[in-house]
């Protein structure tokens, strides 16, 4: 879209508003680490502690 | 005093809806701390929380919420111990916190998430809740426990506040969510 500023989506979105959610949605996309997997033992477990 | 209790249904499918909502809190957690392994360890203090309260949990409403509101919180009173045990007034600490993340840069995200970081930190909350993990002004309100208007606000200042940094590092800032190869 000309005339706009290249940091304002034509539906007035500003790019950094874009750039916030791409910025969470890497860290959902990402794996869950190791360390998780006590958590996940835990949770399992936790019904016959 | 827990009663031992054979794995229910009702459990099951609570422990599913908790698996499903951790990456979210990861993302939450992370944009609030800054730090990736504090912000992991809030994730998993939070989750066996909310285990351990799940009979408060009503099945169908919306454990996404629910579970942010209890890292929230957990975060808060790990700001406020940190606070006790350094001895440092209120905002000292959580301003601490925040520097800490920009100086020693754990952090990968790049310039959004730095920026981020500058924010303060009910600031930051309102627009991790509203603009990146897409609660309503009414959720987000709920789990900080403010005012719906209060909430707004605070989104909007937050907004101003990302695009004035963004803006000053860089002219016609391209956002760099990550240094990808």
């Amino acid at each position: 879209m000309p005339g706009l500023p290249p940091e304002v989506r034509k539906d007035g979105e500003p790019g950094w508003a874009g750039g916030l959610r791409k910025l969470y949605n890497s860290v959902v996309d990402e794996p869950l680490p190791d360390s998780f997997k006590d958590l996940l033992k835990k949770l399992d477990d936790s019904e016959d502690d | 005093m827990t009663e031992r209790v054979r794995p229910s249904p009702a459990d099951e499918g609570f422990r599913q809806e908790l698996l499903s909502v951790l990456p979210h809190l990861r993302a939450f957690a992370r944009g609030l701390s800054g730090r990736s392994d504090f912000a992991d360890d809030l994730v998993q203090e939070a989750a066996i929380k909310a285990w351990t309260a799940r009979e408060r949990y009503q099945a169908g409403t919306n454990m996404r919420a629910w579970t942010f509101a209890i890292l929230r919180n957990h975060y808060l009173s790990e700001l406020r111990r940190s606070r006790r045990q350094t001895d440092l007034d209120e905002g000292v600490a959580e301003r601490m916190l925040v520097m800490e993340a920009d100086q020693e840069g754990p952090l990968h995200l790049g310039d959004m998430e730095t920026a981020l970081q500058k924010l303060a930190p009910e600031r930051r909350e309102a627009v991790l809740l509203v603009g990146a993990s897409g609660f309503s002004y009414e959720e987000a309100a709920e789990i900080a426990g403010c005012p719906i208007g209060t909430m707004k606000s605070r989104v909007a200042r937050a907004r101003a506040d990302l695009a004035r940094i963004l803006d000053g590092e860089a002219e016609g800032v391209e956002v760099k969510t990550r240094k990808a190869g």
